[in-house]
Formats: C-alpha cells, structure tokens, sequence
C-alpha cells in the first residue's frame, strides 16, 4: 500500500523534473525567438548588413552587464536580458558604422544602474540606447523603419509565435491593449489628417513593431506591477505616440515609451513607497 | 568616499561623457567642415589643385528639365513619382574632335536639346534642326536617358533614348542629321525603362544594347489601369519591370535575347554598367535597383549568370540609384560606386563602394563595401555619381548629385514616407494608400558631394570649397573635357532644374594624357576597350564606356590625370575584341588616337 502510495509520488516528482528539463525557463524564450527571427530574416532577406553589427551590440551588452553587474550588484548576472538588450540594439538600430552599435548597447546596459529610483530601473534599456543615439547621432543612426519581406506567411508565423510566447508569459493583455489602442488611435489619425487609414495601419505591418509590440513594452523589468495598469500604461504610451504621430515625429512608438515609460515607474515607485510609509505608520500608531 | 560611491560617481560620469560623445564629435566635425567650405576660390585651388565654376548660361546652354504629368490619380504624390528623367550624355555626334551634350526633358511635349560645341566656348542647342527634339510627344511616354553608341560601325554615334514610353532608335547620319529607324530596329512598344547601356557583350564587333526597366511594362503612367503599381516593398521589391537584351543582327535589327541569356529580373533598376570584372576578356554586368539588392552578372560566354550574393553584393537590400565604375586605389581593378538614400534620422543606408578584395579573382571575386572606411558613404538622396580625376593628380575622385524633391523648404514629406515605407506590400504597392504630399519637400535642396581621393585611402569633400555649391534636384552626372584642355568638366542634368555645366580650373602642375580609341575589329566607337596606363609605380585601368552613373555617359576619350613630373611607362590597350596594343613611354599633355589595328 505504502508501496502503492509513493509510487505515484516518485512517478510526479520524476514527471516534474523531466517536464522542467524540457520545458526552457521563461527568461531564454524571448532571447530564443527574438535570435530564431534576427537569423530567418537575415539568411531569407538579408535585413542584416553582415553579423558584425548585431554581433557588437550584443557582446557590448553582455560585456557591460558583466563588468556592472560584477561591481555593483557583486555578482554575475545572468546575461538573458543583456542578451535581448543587445539583440534588440542590433535589430533596430540602422546605421553604417559600427560604433553606434556598442555605444547603444553599453548605454543601454549602464542605465540600468544610472537611471535608477528605489532600487527600480527607469527605462527599458533598450528603449534608453536607441532613443539616445536616435536624439544624439541622428546623422549617423536611424531606427528600422522598412518592411523585411513581402511575404504574408513569415509575418503571421512571427505574430502567432510572438502572441503565444508573450502569452505564456503572461503579458499577452499588454500587447493587446496597445494593439487595440494603436488601431483605434490609426483611425483618428485617419480622420484628422484625411490620409488613408490604410496608411496609418502601415507601420504596424513592419517589423520594427513585431519587436516593439512583444518584447520592448513587454519588459518584466520596465512595465508597472498590475495588470489594470500596465494596459492603462500602455494605453497611454499608444496615446503620446498619436500626438508624436500627427507631429510627424518618425519613431513615434519608440519616443512614446521612452516618454511614458519612466513616468509610469515614477508614479508606481512613489506610490508603492507612499504605502509602505503609511504602513509603517499604522503598524508604529 | 567609500569605493561603492566611488564608483557610482565614475560610472555617472561615464555614462554623461557617453552621451556627450555623438554631439561633441558631430560638432567638431561641422566646424572642420564649415572651416574647409569656407576657405575661398584662391585657397581651394592651392589646397585641392582645382576649382569649379558654373557656365552654362554664359556658355549660352539654357535649358530647364520639365518634369511629366501622370495619371491625376497620382497626383497626391506627383511630385515623388515624376521625379526621374533629367538625363544628360556626352558625344562628339559631328567628329569634329569636340565633346557635345545632349539633355533629355521629361515634360509632355518638351524638346530634349543636343548642344553642339561651337568650338568657341560657346554651345548651340541642334537637337530640332537635326530632329532628334521633338521624342516626347503625347502618347509615345517621356524621355528618362539617352544613350551613343555607334551601332551600325558607320563612325558616327547613333542615339538611343530610353523612356517611360517607347524606347526611340536615331541613326546619326554623317553628323548632319538624325534618322528615326526604332521601327527596324524592333523595340518593344512600351518600356518604362530608366537604365540603358551599349555594350557588345558577345564580342562580334556590333554594339548590343542593355535596357531596365523600372515600372512594370504593362503600366501606362497617364493612363493607369490600377493604382496597384507602386513597389510592393521599400527593399525587397520584385515587381518592377523587366529587362532587355538587345543583341545587334547587324543589318539595324536587333534581336531580344535577355531571358535566353539569364537575365531574367524584375527588381526595379535605376541604373547599370559593363565591364571585364574579372578579367576574363568576357563582358559582365552590374544593376543597380532601387527598392531592393544590386545585381551583377558574370557573362561566360554563353550565358549571364547572377552571382550578386557570391561576389558580396547583392545581399543588403538598399535603393541603387545610380553605378558607376573606377580604379580607385590604381590597382587595375574596378571598384563600383552604388548610391543609395541617407536622412538624417530616419533612413541612414549609406552609399556602398564595392572594392574588390584582395586575392580574390575570376570566378572568385569578393567585393567589400568600404564607403564607410573610405569616407564616401553618405550623401543624402542620392542620385548619380561618377569617378573622373578633377585635379590631374593621378587618382580618381567622385562626384556625386543628390536631392529628391525640393519644394517648401520649411515641411518635408519624410514622416509620411517612412510611415508608408514600412507597410506590407498589399498597402506600399497602392498609391492610392500613399499620403499626399501637399508641396513639401522629400530630402530636397541638398548639397552635392565632391570626394576628393587622396591617395591614401580616403576621400575628403570639398565641394562646397571647389564651388560645386547648388542646391538643385540633380540627377545624372557627366564628366568631359568640354574645351579640350586636358581636364575633367561636369555636366549635372537636374530635375526640373537647369542643366548645370562646372567648368574645371586645375592648376597646371599636375599634368594628364588621354586617348581617343576606334575600335575596327571591335565596335568602332571602341566601347568596353581599356586602356590601362602605369606610371611612376602606378598602374590604373580605365574604359570606353556606353553609359554610367544614373541616366548619363561620359566621354568617349579617356583622361588620365598623371600627377606632378609623371614618367610614363607605357598604356596597354586592350580592345574588345581581344587584341592588345601597347603605347611605349606615351607623353604627357597629349591625346592619342588610336585606331585599332586590323
């Protein structure tokens, strides 16, 4: 019987090891699919120039993540998100020279540890390293802004693999509701500025927003904690990019988050340590 | 301070020179550019060895490219798509030893014009008097190029004009007058063709002609069937039109042969060129496309086979605007020069300069992009460029035309471009999805590059300094020794804008040879001889040409800039049809005629 009884329980607990082996941690899916979607591109179209650039960008992250992590967390870090920091630089950063990919990367990675409140970083870091480099060297850089193939199939295989691994992790609502809310907001643009709302759709079809969409609003690290709020968040970074949109400001989505992003981390921060003062004085009172 | 703090302190301090460094660099950088700009005509000449100076009004050459009105239903972006078409290409159409121009116009109805040099200084527009004006009459399309080549080996350059319309065949009559023999010829009816080129790719002594298109054939510009005729992507796009192969019968017939050959494309070129790649006596070809990869093909004697993605370029997808060939590091090597588009901020490809790389050769070839390396990558919207020495000192610099659409200076179209830019192809490839344009500017009122090579690997821009200063849409480049004084004049055709023709002022230290070639065996207006020139340790190789750059062609003389106390060792000719020739110790300040022996 107690035989009979245990059986069952070493036969879950094998069952459990054995699906935890094949089933890969969360944190190495986005690396995985972002890297499995960065060499299909790249060896169907060719939307790299050559490897060295995505290549830099992300040992410059790696790297930095390294030497940061080491001096001032005092640890090796797992090197996941670097890894996604770096590719994304690689992916949607433009440019001809080489330096702008290191230096997007490294300052990704670093503010991280500058542009901190609370213990919390402020900006999805990549968000951070393109944005400066598109305000700081646009004579140099530009951000993907063109379409990879023609094909319809590679493009729906990217979104179902991107909603069901967003979905798995339990972020799905995000990317929904800003997806709803840029479609919304693409048919007042419709509206306001008579041009077709066709073409106001036309961005979302790229791959600039496949990234966009599931990885860079997505970040675990850089969005609020509830669910209410990183769909209100989101919303309104899909509301700032229609303004940045009808003023005609070419990376629109990336500016908005850069925008809302770290306000919405603020406000969060500021009102998580208001609760924990009143806490501490209702348990002091 | 403890060492935690300490390192904080440094890594904010990092973290701000980071940022700091872009700006910093790009400011130190304008104001060496804005220090070079500024020095002057007298100290431009001394420092780089020659100046420009536009003369085409006083020079009597007069004349404004029209652009074509389309389809009203394109009118919301009429200007981006009637943006082509101001083409220019140089003859000597009279064989009296000066170089003559002739400019296509674009406008329904507009005279393309063929300035006939007076000898004096002075040109007079011939084009109607000898009937080769009036090609843009509505209905039969609008002139995009022009192409001379001599097809008939009769010694007189016969004109093709390539079109948005019906390609048009002239036959030089003696220098006196031009006949229309497209009909004989057997031209396809309808071409929107935006490249073409003379090349005698089987070596039988008879000119062949190369023609791309650019829109689909079937798709009438005025009188469009569907809006659905736009590329279907920003940079893979394979709808455009296809490509031609003329092969010459010899009795004025010519014969399509692209598809049996292997040509067999459809990306949207805006630009080709011929030449021995190798090196193996065959004549291959490089298309430039926009929207999409270059392409180049390796002629084995049978067949043209695409190896753009082997050789190295034909694998990023940029916008090919505009080939042009030189040996620019005097290894007796071509290099090729792509333009492409660059906006600050929102669309930064780089032009490529495709170098051959060393040890590869033949079937091997490798080419690496070194524009960036050597400091001729960015240009703006770019248009046509061509190699030619400006300065006489031995190497090969770059002149290049930029500038898409200039309208209000203070709005610009790029927001909504790029918008549309990135769109699937079911909403990039209807116009009628594009957003108007409402008269603002397209990466207009740009100023043009002129890289001067240094010899050392690098180029520098001087145009601002030399006086290349115009802020027109330019499109085809062209360089001539307009008054024989043994150095490089350029011609810029601009869109809708005046034909511009820089007269060069070299200084006189730097001294130069150059030779006219005929070819007999091979076609007589000798296209595709090289003449390959080594001097003082140099050796550069350069070619009679049937067309470069973007909807132009040289002089048929090629100039040789030779530098200060040249000893010149010899010039090997090799002709088309494989014979080699050889000048010993030619002299400088000279210009040889060669005859090809039989």
């Amino acid at each position: 019987m107690s035989q009979s009884a245990t059986q069952p329980i070493g036969a879950a607990v094998v069952e459990s090891a054995k699906r935890r082996r094949l089933s890969p941690d969360n944190r190495y899916i986005a690396p995985l699919f972002i890297t499995c979607i960065l060499l299909v591109g790249h060896l169907s179209y060719g939307i790299l120039e050559g490897y060295e650039k995505t290549g830099i960008a992300i040992i410059s992250a790696i790297v930095a993540e390294l030497i940061l992590g080491r001096i001032f967390l005092g640890k090796w870090l797992n090197l996941a998100s670097a890894y996604i920091s770096g590719i994304s630089v690689g992916i949607l950063l433009r440019s001809p020279a080489l330096w702008p990919f290191a230096l997007a990367s490294v300052l990704s990675i670093m503010s991280k540890y500058v542009l901190r409140v609370k213990g919390r970083h402020l900006w999805n870091p990549s968000n951070f390293g393109i944005c400066a480099l598109l305000f700081l060297a646009p004579e140099t850089v530009a951000a993907l802004s063109v379409q990879w193939g023609n094909f319809k199939w590679p493009l729906v295989v990217i979104w179902i693999l991107g909603v069901v691994i967003i979905w798995r992790a339990k972020r799905i609502h995000i990317t929904a509701t800003y997806i709803a809310s840029f479609l919304l907001f693409a048919y007042l643009r419709s509206f306001i500025t008579g041009d077709s709302w066709w073409a106001e759709v036309a961005p979302i079809t790229g791959p600039m927003y496949q990234l966009f969409v599931f990885f860079m609003i997505t970040d675990p690290k850089t969005t609020v904690k509830s669910q209410k709020w990183q769909c209100i968040v989101v919303f309104f970074v899909a509301f700032v990019e229609l303004f940045l949109r009808l003023n005609h400001v070419v990376h629109a989505p990336l500016y908005a988050l850069f925008i809302v992003g770290p306000i919405a981390m603020l406000i969060e921060i500021w009102l998580e340590s208001r609760r924990t003062m009143v806490l501490q004085e209702s348990n002091a009172t | 301070m403890t060492g935690r703090k300490l390192a904080k302190v440094i890594l904010v301090l990092v973290f701000v020179s980071l940022l700091a460094a872009p700006v910093v660099f790009k400011r130190l950088a304008a104001r060496r550019a804005q220090a070079n700009a500024s020095i002057g005509a007298t100290a431009a000449a001394s420092r780089y060895g020659f100046t420009l100076q536009e003369v085409a009004q006083a020079s009597g050459v007069n004349f404004t490219h029209q652009a074509p009105k389309l389809d009203s239903r394109l009118d919301h972006i009429m200007p981006q798509v009637a943006s082509m078409g101001a083409g220019v290409s140089i003859v000597d159409f009279d064989r009296d030893g000066w170089s003559d121009i002739y400019v296509t116009n674009s406008g329904e109805g507009s005279k393309n014009a063929l300035f006939k040099n007076m000898k004096d200084g002075s040109f007079k527009d011939v084009a109607a008097d000898l009937g080769v004006a009036d090609v843009n009459q509505p209905g039969t399309g609008v002139s995009m190029g022009a192409v001379w080549g001599d097809y008939d080996n009769d010694g007189y350059e016969d004109l093709f004009v390539n079109k948005w319309g019906k390609p048009e065949l002239f036959h030089n009559d003696a220098g006196q007058k031009f006949s229309r023999v497209t009909d004989k010829a057997k031209f396809p009816e309808w071409v929107n063709a935006n490249t073409a080129i003379w090349f005698d790719y089987d070596r039988d002594g008879r000119l062949d002609l190369f023609l791309g298109g650019y829109y689909a054939e079937d798709v009438n510009l005025w009188h469009l069937k569907s809006t659905k005729m736009m590329p279907e992507s920003f940079e893979y796009a394979k709808n455009g039109g296809r490509k031609y192969l003329f092969r010459n019968l010899g009795d004025g017939v010519f014969e399509e042969v692209s598809q049996k050959l292997g040509i067999d494309t459809r990306r949207w070129a805006l630009a080709a060129v011929a030449a021995d790649f190798r090196g193996s006596g065959n004549t291959d070809l490089f298309i430039a496309n926009d929207y999409g990869i270059s392409e180049q093909f390796f002629y084995d004697g049978r067949q043209f086979n695409e190896v753009g993605k082997d050789t190295g370029v034909g694998f990023s997808p940029k916008s090919g605007m505009s080939a042009a060939l030189g040996d620019i590091l005097n290894t007796g090597r071509y290099s090729i020069y792509v333009s492409n588009i660059s906006e600050e901020g929102v669309l930064i490809q780089g032009n490529n300069l495709w170098v051959p790389r060393d040890g590869t050769s033949g079937d091997g070839l490798r080419y690496d992009n070194l524009a960036r390396a050597m400091d001729v990558e960015i240009g703006g919207w770019s248009w046509g460029a061509q190699f030619g020495d400006l300065n006489n000192d031995g190497m090969l610099d770059l002149y290049l035309a930029n500038g898409y659409v200039s309208a209000d200076r203070n709005q610009n179209y790029w927001y909504d471009f790029s918008k549309i830019a990135g769109g699937n192809s079911a909403i990039i490839s209807d116009a009628a999805h594009w957003p108007a344009m409402e008269g603002r500017s397209l990466s207009g009122y740009q100023q043009k590059k002129v890289w001067l090579n240094d010899g050392a690997g690098k180029f520098v821009d001087v145009a601002q300094a030399v006086g290349a200063s115009d802020l027109y849409d330019g499109r085809a480049v062209a360089m001539v020794d307009l008054w024989n004084r043994g150095v490089l004049d350029v011609v810029i055709a601009n869109q809708k804008g005046p034909l511009l023709i820089y007269k060069n002022n070299v200084t006189p230290e730097n001294k130069w040879v150059a030779f006219e070639l005929e070819g007999s065996a091979s076609n007589r207006s000798a296209i595709g001889a090289e003449v390959r020139l080594f001097w003082n340790g140099h050796q550069q190789v350069q070619q009679v040409s049937g067309g470069s750059g973007f909807c132009a062609q040289n002089q048929r003389r090629l100039h040789f800039g030779i530098g200060k106390n040249p000893q010149l060792e010899k010039a090997e000719i090799r002709w088309p049809s494989g014979k080699v020739e050889t000048i010993e110790k030619p002299l400088a300040g000279q210009t040889y005629k060669i005859k090809e022996s039989a």
